[in-house]
């Protein structure tokens, strides 16, 4: 399986643990990441705010270069993205492209303004969609070396990667997360909040608002005893885990969760080196995760 | 929240406003809201704004224009969608905050809501002229550009990630910068002409299959039928 891959901006800094140990799982399950060339930023929610449409052909841009990725010959190309903010993104450009005639029309004329061409036939699927349906949690278990018994985990999904289409899974109570995490052996804790939102941007403009929205997450996931929150997104990795102690300061509390990606859960239980893994780069000591799981 | 008692009269309002809201990409049906407050219901940010989102739906349609475009609600926004999954009328709530406060940078009535104006701005200007996203850059350039003492409050969080190696110094670029400028003048283009058609007698165009304007709007809000979901558009 040959996917057009884009990483964001997020996995090439501050999120580079995420993409590392992407690199090193995506073998194992026999999937190939071709990188977009010359890929560009995807736009977030940021630039939507300054101009709604040039940020859908900012967007485009990036399936455009995707549909001339080689890939093995396959008749379409799929697009994976890690972070669930580039996956909305994308999806965004895609289906105002596909089914809103008049931004099809501006979409196609400023990319060939640039000498781009977009067909339209590309695909854009989340890592995380990728490995539970297209590998298929079968196909994982039968990889898992070191499962992570007795390891409780708060599956985190945050909105991106649901919302706004709940294309792959259930836009209020996904379950593939909390499967996979499941064929992983973790113990999967009840998580109420896992659609809930980590305030994203709002982390530099509205501090206050964004780390409420983070301390609910934190109070839930430390309430049901869990080890370790598990995210797919590198806003919520780092709203999570590097403003943790911004969090404890405003409301008087102690949390230290280790807040890692499901990929490098994936990647401890499949006995890979945790180093390939990028474990350890967390704000918030994974210490605690190690030691449970006796690596 | 304050009870907003304020009388208004028929000349304080602008009854294009909710015509050119509706032209941005994903905002055309707000016409067809039943004020269900589902929307607010589903907002995590609603508590802290000055207006809540069924609000300033309705304070739209009612063209109410220099209250909706200088608010602190559109910048609460965190685009978590909850509320555009769940709106029983399609309404892409969340698309809507995008073009509010895109007017609100355009016609800059933004001013006083604090420093959100300014990060999304420096961040489309960092991508428009880079191709990619600068973290580093983006923190500085918004602290010069609003409180310099931002700097010394973020230093913790900037010190973390750094000594984790999640902050890069340094700026990564696209090698297709000039295509890229190419592509974003060609929409700039695009976006006036249509705005063009749009001011001209009779419309036209792109905008006017949107649903355009004015009394128009009022029309329609007055008990005659609401209109589809025609999503086109594209302006300003």
């Amino acid at each position: 399986m040959r996917y057009a891959y884009y990483p964001g901006c997020s996995l090439k800094s501050s999120a580079y643990d995420y993409e590392r140990s992407t690199r090193a799982i995506c073998p194992e399950l026999g999937v190939e990441l071709e990188e977009i060339h010359d890929w560009n930023c995807c736009g977030a929610t940021a630039i939507p705010s300054v101009d709604p449409t040039a940020s859908a052909v900012l967007a485009a841009r990036n399936l455009a270069l995707a549909e001339a990725t080689d890939v093995n010959g396959a008749e379409a190309v799929t697009v994976a993205a890690a972070c669930s903010s580039c996956y909305a993104m994308l999806t965004r450009a895609l289906n105002y492209y596909r089914e809103d005639p008049a931004m099809r029309g501006l979409i196609g004329q400023a990319l060939a303004a640039g000498g781009r061409t977009l067909a339209g036939t590309v695909k854009v699927k989340h890592l995380l969609e990728i490995i539970v349906n297209d590998v298929g949690l079968e196909a994982v278990k039968a990889l898992v070396r070191k499962p992570l018994s007795g390891l409780k985990v708060a599956p985190y999904y945050g909105c991106l990667i649901v919302r706004p289409k709940g294309a792959f899974d259930d836009a209020e109570q996904p379950m593939a997360l909390d499967r996979l995490l499941a064929v992983l052996g973790a113990q999967v804790v009840p998580f109420e909040r896992k659609t809930k939102c980590c305030g994203g941007a709002l982390m530099t403009t509205k501090e206050k608002s964004a780390l409420r929205l983070n301390e609910d997450l934190l109070h839930e996931a430390s309430s049901k005893g869990a080890d370790v929150i598990a995210v797919v997104c590198p806003m919520c990795q780092m709203n999570l885990d590097a403003y943790q102690s911004n969090v404890n300061t405003a409301y008087g509390t102690h949390y230290r969760m280790p807040v890692m990606y499901f990929t490098q859960l994936m990647g401890l239980a499949f006995g890979l080196n945790e180093r390939r893994l990028a474990v350890g780069k967390g704000t918030v000591s994974h210490a605690a995760v190690l030691k449970r799981m006796g690596v | 929240m304050e009870p907003n008692l304020q009388v208004l009269r028929e000349g304080d309002l602008d009854h294009g406003f909710a015509g050119l809201v509706r032209s941005y990409p994903g905002a055309g049906k707000i016409l067809g809201c039943i004020q269900c407050g589902t929307c607010t219901g589903s907002c995590q940010l609603a508590q802290d704004m000055d207006y809540t989102p069924r609000r300033i739906i309705e304070m739209v349609r009612a063209g109410l224009k220099d209250e909706v475009l200088s608010s602190k609600a559109i910048w609460y926004c965190a685009s978590c969608y909850s509320c555009t999954v769940r709106c029983p009328k399609d309404i892409k709530v969340t698309e809507v905050m995008y073009a509010l406060r895109a007017l609100s940078l355009r016609r800059r009535r933004s001013r006083s809501v604090g420093l959100s104006p300014v990060f999304y701005s420096t961040f489309s200007r960092l991508v428009n002229t880079l191709g990619k996203m600068y973290e580093a850059g983006l923190i500085v350039l918004v602290a010069l550009r609003s409180n310099p003492f931002r700097l010394v409050k973020l230093a913790p969080v900037g010190g973390r990630m750094f000594f984790q190696g999640k902050l890069g110094l340094l700026p990564k670029r696209v090698a297709g910068r000039a295509e890229i400028q190419k592509m974003l003048a060609k929409t700039a283009a695009l976006q006036a002409e249509a705005l063009e058609a749009r001011r001209s007698p009779g419309g036209g165009g792109v905008i006017d299959a949107a649903g355009d304007a004015g009394a128009h709007d009022g029309a329609r809000l007055h008990g005659r039928a609401i209109p589809g979901s025609l999503e086109t558009g594209v302006l300003p």
